[in-house]
Formats: structure tokens, sequence, C-alpha cells
């Protein structure tokens, strides 16, 4: 994958980030300033009272402490941490207590081994691994509101450029907010280690203009498409144990183990942003998945070559 | 001719065979051998330990390696950090403790040594048990495999389903039994510190190093018992059907980190406060001055143990808790500051004035208080709860624990090592490869730790075993991997200096920093009784009274 966006926390696109962002500069000032006065004074201190061969075999006067300098320097840092600490509330409240707004999509976002699992209850969606939102114009604000859950183990949804991250934790229902300003890609993984293939486990966050997202939602809506052109590969998809696991809508295939294949070729990526979404990739994905993602949950079905070939055929077809 | 024959032939009977010797050790009471058993053992295990990071760091030199798989890649970084914390850094602390404690209270041992011979070697039992997980972890039919559920062993990844074997368990059950010797270790520290002091030591006059080791165990004594609750809590509910954390029949996740946090923040504290000691016992010696504010050092070491008790879910800042407690330990966090910052004036102060000799020991305890400071100051970043956000979890924690870690522990130990190896084998370690091995470390572990710092910031988080191209990720690995290969050559220097300078290093003498408390009043290496007769003291400076008979401290306490 060569997507040549920014996992910067420098680079903000939404509310959140840009909080946290002038949040961090106020405390790397203040940090920064502790620094250099603090590391002058050790530089100064070994330069200035290094030992000479000159004093050789003599002790400097014995000083054992000083009262007025041990108050100031345990006042000013008391100082400095009060004012962090005040700093620090506010944007806490702000980002964790700020209210939703009528306006707001919800999304609710299940962490699985290792993929994303995507719900939009207000439009009836499912979908896996690449999450669209509409842009929120800051005059007609429309954020998004995030429930997050898991599925098995822990894990942490983080784009650094909307928001700082948050864990979905097994038996725990999290919350976050984000309101990208601008269209475009936006990229992420997974934080919180969940097991084996941890690091893939990548986010891909596409922000649509309106229509762009109305036209994504009312696509994602349909059934899954159906072709008499790929009856084999459906066949195959309908026998092997895929329906376990997968569900493609319109089908008898309602697993929920794995993704929701219904619009597959509506995503860039397979195996969570582990690799292209192209034919030899999904033959080679379908035919041993350890081979593009070592320790994913999916079995490798031992399919013949015109099986594969059919399936991959098939999975072409759900657009 | 024939009186030097002889006195070969009473050589060679007086010589114990190897048998003798190994005898000798592994039923020793000894204080002070227990002491060195604890050392090597970390040694070794740091050792081990530091090939894991090689590992690692071979793997994550390019986007996309394969030089081991994740599942490999997953079981160095849990056995990696796990070694480090449990089976490194507290034996060779609670080494040196039980080592100079004793010696510097002037007392013939430790309160309780069969006791101390027992937590010993349930450490050492404990470490072998972790390893032996790689031949027998997934249980009896020879498949091996350590654990791989990371050093904190966040629940639910330990539960049956996601860890089916007993790889895990050997991670429990190892944890769990050092846990029980480190708690011995406190208590008999404590017992030691508080009852065995000769004559004229009161608590006021203690070297600072005993005071702070009073304080550590303390601590172990809060933190360890935890933990090793949990250990248990997770052991039922593996096998005897109990659902504590087990999420999939109701159990909590987050219960889990709340005992595994509970504990671990304290442990940052109960390994920094040691080496807290080393520099307050060092940095007064070779710069020719008394600690500044002794009392002060005293209260401020106080303060940050109980603090620090109330510090531990800040490493749960993205678990989704409400903006109330976010607050609640973003302020506590912040707080614990306070007293950290006033032990590094008080070395500044001490340091202030003096005439600083920069021998080995020295230039390791002015690279502490250098990379100890901005180690403070990104801990003072994470504890802003927002910013934390973005950096929790991510290569900045890993750079900011590393420079805690390496930047501050392992550097005041490496300055304990060179100021106290004349004492325990009577030879100096050679200056010329002591300056070698520092400069060389301080290279490596500027060019390891900084750039990671740049990783986190570019959202690259940690623990996994590879990571995508194009992320601005790739220059700043490869950096970080040489860097660890700087570090492996360093610690290479080390321990040949160790091992040369124990035959060929200079006579040291009793004592060859002209120190001031106890040890040095003794032959090195000291006698297996340590004080012919139990010295009496007047002041916390002991040896400067000797020594400056006309100007005594004990005048001015």
């Amino acid at each position: 994958m060569t997507t040549p966006a920014l996992t910067s926390i420098f680079a903000p696109a939404s509310t959140p980030a840009k909080s946290i962002v002038d949040l961090s500069f106020f405390v790397l000032t203040i940090t920064g300033i502790i620094f250099v006065v603090v590391a002058a004074l050790l530089v100064y201190a070994v330069v200035k009272f290094r030992g000479r061969a000159a004093d050789a075999g003599k002790e400097p006067p014995q000083v054992y402490g000083s009262t007025q300098i041990e108050v100031a320097w345990t006042v000013v840092p008391i100082l400095v941490v009060v004012i962090l600490v005040a700093a620090t509330a506010r944007v806490i409240h702000a980002i964790q207590d700020a209210p939703q707004p009528p306006s707001a999509l919800e999304v609710t976002v299940i962490g699985h081994q290792f993929w994303w699992e995507y719900r939009y209850p207000q439009l009836g969606i499912v979908t896996a691994n690449e999450l669209h939102i509409p842009v929120s114009d800051p005059t007609r604000p429309r954020p998004t509101f995030l429930t997050l859950l898991s599925a098995d183990t822990d894990h942490s949804f983080w784009i650094p450029q909307l928001s700082g991250k948050t864990d979905l934790i097994p038996n725990r229902i999290n919350r976050m907010w984000i309101d990208p300003q601008r269209t475009g890609l936006f990229l992420g993984q997974c934080a919180q280690y969940c097991g084996t293939q941890h690091a893939k486990m990548l986010l891909r966050v596409s922000v649509d203009s309106a229509e762009d997202f109305d036209a994504w939602s009312t696509s994602q809506q349909q059934a899954a498409a159906d072709s008499s052109t790929v009856v084999d590969g459906r066949r195959a998809f309908e026998t092997a144990a895929c329906i376990n696991c997968h569900t493609i809508r319109g089908t008898v295939a309602n697993g929920r183990f794995g993704p929701d294949l219904t619009h597959l070729m509506s995503r860039a990526t397979i195996a969570s942003g582990a690799a292209e979404n192209t034919a030899e990739n999904l033959r080679s994905w379908l035919q041993d998945p350890d081979a593009i993602k070592p320790g994913s949950l999916m079995p490798a079905m031992k399919l013949s070559d015109a099986e594969l070939d059919a399936l991959v055929r098939y999975m072409q077809s759900l657009r | 001719m024939a009186s030097d024959a002889m006195a070969i032939h009473g050589a060679q009977i007086d010589r114990p065979t190897w048998g003798e010797t190994l005898h000798v050790w592994v039923t020793t009471v000894d204080h002070k051998r227990i002491g060195l058993l604890y050392i090597l053992y970390a040694l070794l295990f740091l050792v081990i330990a530091g090939i894991e990071a090689l590992v690692m760091r071979i793997q994550l030199l390019s986007a996309h390696n394969d030089f081991v798989s994740p599942q490999v890649f997953n079981q160095m970084f849990t056995m990696h950090g796990t070694t480090m914390i449990f089976f490194v850094a507290m034996p060779i602390l609670f080494g040196f403790g039980n080592y100079l404690v004793p010696l510097m209270i002037g007392a013939r041992d430790m309160a309780f040594p069969r006791l101390n011979a027992f937590s010993f070697w349930l450490s050492a039992v404990s470490g072998f048990v972790l390893y032996f997980s790689f031949l027998g972890g997934s249980g009896l039919y020879g498949a091996g495999s350590a654990p791989d559920v990371g050093w904190w062993a966040y629940a639910p990844l330990t539960a049956r389903a996601f860890s089916p074997g007993s790889s895990s368990d050997y991670w429990t059950i190892a944890v769990l039994v050092s846990g029980l010797g480190s708690v011995a270790t406190a208590v008999n520290l404590i017992a030691t510190i508080l009852c065995m002091r000769c004559p004229g030591m009161t608590l006021g006059r203690m070297p600072l190093l005993t005071w702070l080791y009073l304080t550590m165990s303390l601590m172990v004594l809060i933190g360890l018992t935890p933990l090793s609750a949990a250990q248990l809590m997770l052991l039922a509910d593996r096998y005897l059907g109990a659902h504590f954390f087990d999420t999939q029949a109701g159990g909590s996740a987050t219960l889990w980190m709340h005992f595994f946090w509970i504990f671990g923040h304290p442990e940052v504290y109960i390994l920094i406060i040691p080496c807290f000691a080393f520099m307050s016992e060092i940095i007064p010696v070779f710069s020719r001055k008394p600690i500044f504010g002794y009392p002060v050092m005293v209260g401020a070491t106080v303060c940050i143990a109980f603090v620090s008790m109330s510090v531990w879910a800040h490493h749960m800042f993205t678990i989704g808790m409400n903006s109330y407690a976010n607050t609640f330990f973003m302020i506590t966090t912040m707080a614990v500051g306070v007293p950290t910052g006033i032990k590094i004036f008080n070395w500044l102060g001490t340091m202030w004035g003096g005439r600083i000799q920069f021998k080995t020991p020295m230039l390791f305890a002015i690279a502490f208080l250098f990379q100890f400071l901005i180690a403070g100051l990104t801990g003072i970043m994470m504890a802003a709860a927002p910013f934390d956000w973005q950096l929790s979890l991510s290569y900045f924690v890993v750079a900011h624990f590393h420079y805690v870690i390496v930047g501050g522990i392992l550097f005041a130990l490496f300055a304990a090592f060179y100021y106290w190896y004349p004492k325990v084998t009577g030879r100096m370690l050679s200056e010329r490869l002591g300056q070698l091995h520092f400069w060389l470390f301080v290279l490596g572990f500027h060019i390891t730790f900084d750039p990671m710092h740049f990783a986190g910031l570019l959202g690259m988080p940690r623990r996994i075993y590879t990571y995508e191209p194009g992320r601005g990720w790739d220059a700043i690995n490869l950096i970080v991997s040489i860097g660890a290969l700087i570090q492996a050559v360093a610690i290479l220097v080390f321990v040949v200096n160790l091992i040369l300078s124990y035959w060929k290093g200079a006579r040291a003498g009793k004592d060859p920093w002209d120190a001031w408390t106890l040890e040095w009043s003794v032959s090195s290496p000291p006698p297996a009784y340590n004080f012919a007769s139990i010295p009496t003291v007047a002041s916390r400076r002991p040896l400067w009274d000797e020594k400056h008979p006309d100007d005594p401290d004990s005048r001015y306490e």
C-alpha cells in the first residue's frame, strides 16, 4: 500500500484532534522551558564546579541544605502543576462531555480479531474495515458519534488525524466522536494489542462529501447483486463453510464471525487493509489466508482451482 | 626450595574444589553472597532479554520485513518485558539492597538470612519456569511456545479461548512465584532497616540509600500483593471455572487492568527509588559535598511513594473512563512530578559548589540526571490525558518508559556497578573500558530511544510485528535498530570489563573513592561477618567524622 496520507498527530482534521494539538503545544512549551532551565543548570554545574587539579586534596565548603531554596523549588513546581492541571481539565471536559447534536451520524464499531465491523443503525447498513462518514462542515456540523464494542479481545480505535484513541473492550460500551472537516482518506490502525495479527488490523476512514456519502449509503442499503453468470461461484460459496462466518444479504449466507461481504467490491482493500482488493489477492486470500496475514482466523478452505476461480468471479460480482 | 614447595602444596589444599564452591554458594545465607547471586542472575537475564530486543529490532529494520513470524515477534516482546521487569530489574535492585543495606547500617547480616536465601531461590526458579515455556508451552506434546500475551497480559487475551495450551500459565506462575519472593525480600529489608541499625544510627542518620530502600520495600508490600491476587484469580478462571476476567462469561476486562496497574505503576517507582538511592550516595561523594537537603529528600521520597499509589489509571486513559475519573488521575499524575522535581533539584544543589570528579560512576550519574529529566517531562505530557489519548499505546510511550528504565534505571545501575565493584571484588573496574562503555552506551541509547518518540507522534502503535511503508516510519525504525546494535556492543564492553577487572583490575583498598558511609570502613571484599566490632556512629557521614575530627558532621546535625 502506498497511500501518501499522513498519520501524524500534528496534522489534525477534526475538532477533538485539534483541541489535543492545541493542548499539546501548550504542554510542550511548558515542559520545553523546564527542560531548558534545568538542563542549563546541570551543564553549568558540571562545567563550573568540575574538580580542578589545583584543588586536589582540598574539600569544598560542606553545605547541608537551605530551607528558603527548598521552599522555592517546591512552590514553583506546584504552581506549574496547577496551570497544567487547569488547561488539561478544560480539554478533557470539552472533548468527553460534548453534547451529541441531533444531526449526528451514529456508527457502531465492533472490534474483531483482526478486523473491524461497522453498523449504521440509522441507515441499516453493515460493512467492514473501511468506514465511510460524511464531512462535517463547521457551518452545518454533522459529527459522527461512534459506539465502540468488542466481539473478543481488547482493541483500540485510532485515527491520529481525527482524534485520540479509545479502546474497544468486551462487555463494555465506549463512546467517542469525530467531525472531520475535509474530505479524503484517513488512516490508522488498531492500537491495543489484540492477538497474533494486531499489526495488520488497519483502519481506513473515507470522509465523503454529503452527496458522495448519500450515494454510498444508498448503494450499501441494497441487497447483493445477483448475476446469473456467477452461479458456480455462488454455489461454491454456499456449499463450502463460507456462509457460517460471512453474510451476503439476499442469500442464505448470514454468518457474523467474519466481515459482511454484500458489497465487497466497494472496498479498496481486503483482510482489514492488509492487501489491495484485486483478483489475484482475492484468489491468494481464498486459497491460503496465512500467505497474506499469518495468524488470521479465516481457515484455508482447500478448494480446487476451478472452485477458486469461480469463487473469485462471484466475489468480484459483489459490487 | 622446600618451603616454596610446601607453600604451593598448602595452597592446593586450601583451595576448595568446584563442587565445594558450588555447595557454598547454593547453601549460602550470607547477605553478600545472596546479593551477588541476585546480581549475576539478573545479568544473565539482562543478556537474554537484550537478545530478544535485538530480534525485534532486526524484524523492524524495514517495513514488511519477515525475519520472524508474528507469533515469534509477539513472544519476543512479551518475554522481553516480563524478563526485564521481573527477572532483571527487580532481582538486580534487591541484589544491591541485600549487599549494601546491612553494610551501610553497621549490621552483620539481614534480619532473616534463611528467608533471604528462600526469596532468592523463589526468584531463580520462577525465571527458569518462565523460560521453560519455550520447550513446554503448549503442553505435554512437545510443542514449545512462549507466552505471547504481552507483559500486562490483558484480559481476555489470557482466557482459555484466546490462549489455549499452557504458555500463558507459565507466565502466570512465574510472575506469581517471583512476586512471593519479592514480598519476602521486602519484609526482610524492612525488618533489617528498622531493627538492625548499629548504635547511634537513628532513622535521621541513616544513609539515604537505606531510607529509599525502606520506602521501596513498603511499596513492594502494597504493590505486589494485588498482582499476586490477580494471578490467583486468573488461574481460577482458567482451571476452576471462575469468571473474574472471562468476558465471554460476563467477567470484566477492566478489572484485570485495575489489578495490574495498581501494581504496575507503583512498580515503576519501586524500580526507580533504589536508583534514586544510588544517585544519593554517588553524587555527593563525587561532588565532595554532603547530600543537599537530606530531610527534604526523605520527605520527597515518602511523598512519591504515597502519591504513586493513586496514579495507576493513567495507564488506562484510553479505556473510556468518564471525564471525572480521567481528571482525577491526571491531577495525581501531575502532582507526582513535584516531589520528583524536588529530588532532581536537590541533586543539582549537591553538585552546586562542589568539586566534581568525573570518574565513571559520576559520568553515569550525570547522564542519569539528564535523561531522567527528559523522561519526567515526557511523563508530564502523557499525564495530560487528552494528549495521552494520542500518545498512549504508541511508540512515544515505548520511548518514554525506556527513557525511565534504560536512561534512568540502567544508567543508575551502571553507576552503582562502577562505584561498588571495588568494594565487592577488591579490584577497580578499568576506567578506560568504563569510559568507552559510557560513551558507547550514551550514543546507542540516544540513537535508539530519541527517534522512537517521533515514530509515536507519527502514529506508529507499539507491539506491531511489521508496519506499512510510506507513513514516515521507515527511516526512524532503521535508525532505532542501529542504535540497539550500538547498545549491544556497549553492554559487551561492560561485561568484558566486569570479567577482566576481576583478575587484572588495580587493587582497590578499603576506600578507593574517599567516601563517607560505613561499607567503606571494612576491607574489600568485606569479611563474612562484615564488622569485627559493631561500629557506633554520630552523624550521617561516619567516615567524614573519622577523617575530619576537627570538623565533624555530628557538630551540625
